[in-house]
């Protein structure tokens, strides 16, 4: 089992109402259900993707979260909101973060951490884009147009009153490492944080 | 003409009439004293009756969805390409029941079956039938056929409309229901068009108030004008354009006002065809039946209280270049599934030949379909 799903599942009540946004394959959701017992949606806009949900009885909207935005759900009509590796992604991190939080009591958002030493290494010494196995892609095709560091998340959260419940920072397996929570803006590769309003 | 038959076809069907004799009451105050439906199956009930699936039919469809009736028939069944061995709809693992809806004209009681209170063909005494009145004859069906709960229901257009129905109306007798290029409502463009359907069949002198039977003449030329604006509605600007474009019969302009496109003489062809084998009356009946469709109007207009009793999970489907009814219109009946928090799929598959998409094994929506019938079928152990 990927290492985020335990993660993640031990923040999640059992029967939760869930909404996962850009749901993937449909793993995340499939395994609350079984696991939780919980309900809910997956948005994806990948056709393959959407169809493997499908296959494996997890409720699935094809939508575009930057065309379609999240306006056909209603305020507070979930209890927790996920969002795995895409926040990054998205046109607008800020106002996903903003609409997310209207949609559900509470939030858990992962994704890659930019001020990870290895990144900041190959900036420095090649003084190219850093790339990596969380980031294998070249600057001009990547779909990681607002990539951030944890330092970068939290002065955001801040600014929007958005509080900290928890994070949670792991290496790129999703593995915890000691010394990932000694100094995790340094050493830390993906972060999870759980938020609310 | 094929020499065989191909290996996912479910072969050589004939279909068979079921008398029902308990009164049916209508939405429309009437009820039906007696009634038949025609319907085919395919593939085999398993032993608990869990293995069923409905297929509703829509406006110009009937019970004859897959097979062939003879090695000489020149089509199969109008949605062959997702019925048969391996298909979505795969009959190695359903039973598959195709029902001809009242009101039609291929054997179910409708407008040219003969009345047995007058001896004469009831015309346009036929009462009109709703969405709901159809399912309301189709659960007697289930019935009779020992069906406790379908699979699923399932259907295109008109056809979706019923799939929802019947989860609004029977919701433990169905585990799914697949709502393909449908809407939970006309829009007004949708019922324009089929008033002027409607105003070309009763305007042709040959319709005689609805009794052309007893005339022994039929309304052609009426008939064949609906099917045609019908038609137009069914395709998408693109496809006409990749089919047809501006392409002659002729080398060059004739200066007159004959058929000289070659779209102008397919669509004469089509509406000729149609009008030699379809009933003028029942045309008139199943658009009437589309534009009352809204199973939201006796919940103050609200879709989401129509669907909260709803038990089943949803397919929705759409297609990108459906005018027809839009993606948007199945987003609005997904929107208000999502508020009533039942457990709904929706993709919107894109395809370039508009309404008929629907009709069309595109690779993305055989996979899309299967994906979800192939749970369906694990879930019953099928």
């Amino acid at each position: 089992m990927r290492a985020d799903l335990e993660i993640i599942e031990r923040w999640i009540q059992p029967e939760s109402h869930v909404l996962d946004l850009g749901c993937g394959d449909g793993t995340l959701l499939s395994y609350l259900q079984g696991e939780k017992n919980a309900t809910g949606f997956g948005l994806e806009i990948s056709p393959e993707h959407v169809a493997e949900c499908m296959n494996r009885g997890v409720n699935v909207i094809e939508q575009d979260l930057d065309e379609q935005g999240l306006g056909n759900f209603e305020d507070q009509s979930f209890d927790v909101v996920l969002m795995t590796q895409a926040l990054q992604a998205v046109r607008r991190p800020d106002i996903m973060l903003d609409e997310m939080l209207r949609l559900g009591r509470e939030s858990i958002v992962t994704f890659p951490n930019f001020a990870y030493w290895r990144l900041r290494w190959y900036l420095m010494w090649r003084g190219r884009m850093p790339e990596s196995d969380t980031l294998p892609y070249k600057w001009y095709n990547t779909p990681n147009i607002h990539l951030c560091t944890f330092k970068d998340f939290e002065a955001l959260c801040y600014r929007k009153d958005i509080q900290i419940l928890n994070r949670t920072v792991v290496d790129s397996e999703h593995r915890y490492r000691w010394f990932n929570r000694l100094w995790p803006n340094m050493l830390g590769q993906i972060a999870i944080y759980r938020i609310t309003r | 003409m094929p020499e065989t038959l191909p290996p996912d076809c479910v072969g050589l069907v004939e279909p068979r009439t079921l008398h029902f004799s308990d009164p049916l009451p209508l939405a429309c105050g009437q009820s039906l004293g007696e009634y038949d439906l025609v319907v085919e199956t395919y593939g085999t009930l398993n032993e608990e009756a869990s293995n069923a699936i409905l297929i509703c039919h829509a406006l110009s469809g009937h019970h004859h969805a897959a097979g062939y009736y003879s090695l000489d028939d020149r089509k199969p069944g109008w949605w062959d390409s997702c019925i048969g061995p391996g298909k979505p709809i795969d009959t190695n693992r359903f039973y598959v029941v195709s029902v001809n809806n009242l009101g039609g004209c291929h054997g179910s009681t409708g407008p040219n079956t003969v009345n047995p209170a007058t001896g004469q063909p009831y015309g346009p005494d036929f009462p009109v039938i709703t969405v709901r009145d159809w399912v309301d004859s189709q659960i007697k069906l289930a019935d009779r056929l020992g069906i406790q709960q379908w699979a699923a229901v399932v259907g295109g257009s008109l056809g979706g409309m019923q799939a929802l129905q019947w989860a609004i109306s029977y919701p433990d007798r169905l585990r799914h229901s697949v709502v393909i290029a449908s809407t939970p409502r006309l829009t007004a463009q949708n019922i324009a068009f089929n008033e002027v359907a409607r105003r070309a069949i009763t305007s042709d002198p040959e319709f005689h108030g609805g009794r052309y039977y007893e005339h022994n003449t039929v309304p052609r030329r009426g008939l064949m004008l609906a099917r045609m604006i019908g038609h137009i509605t069914y395709l998408s600007d693109a496809s006409m354009g990749e089919k047809f474009g501006r392409e002659l019969r002729e080398q060059a302009y004739q200066f007159g006002y004959d058929a000289e496109f070659q779209v102008e003489s397919y669509l004469q062809y089509q509406g000729e065809r149609f009008s030699e084998s379809f009933d003028a009356n029942t045309y008139l009946l199943m658009t009437r039946s589309l534009d009352y469709f809204d199973p939201a109007y006796e919940f103050n207009n609200d879709l989401a209280a129509a669907l909260r009793h709803a038990q089943c999970e949803f397919l929705v489907l759409s297609f990108s270049s459906d005018w027809r009814f839009t993606p948007a219109r199945s987003e609005e009946l997904v929107n208000a599934m999502i508020a009533a928090r039942c457990r709904v799929s929706y993709s919107e598959i894109d395809a370039p030949w508009g309404h008929d998409a629907f009709l069309i094994p595109t690779p993305r929506y055989m996979d899309t379909f299967s994906a979800y019938m192939d749970r369906v079928a694990r879930e019953i152990g099928a």
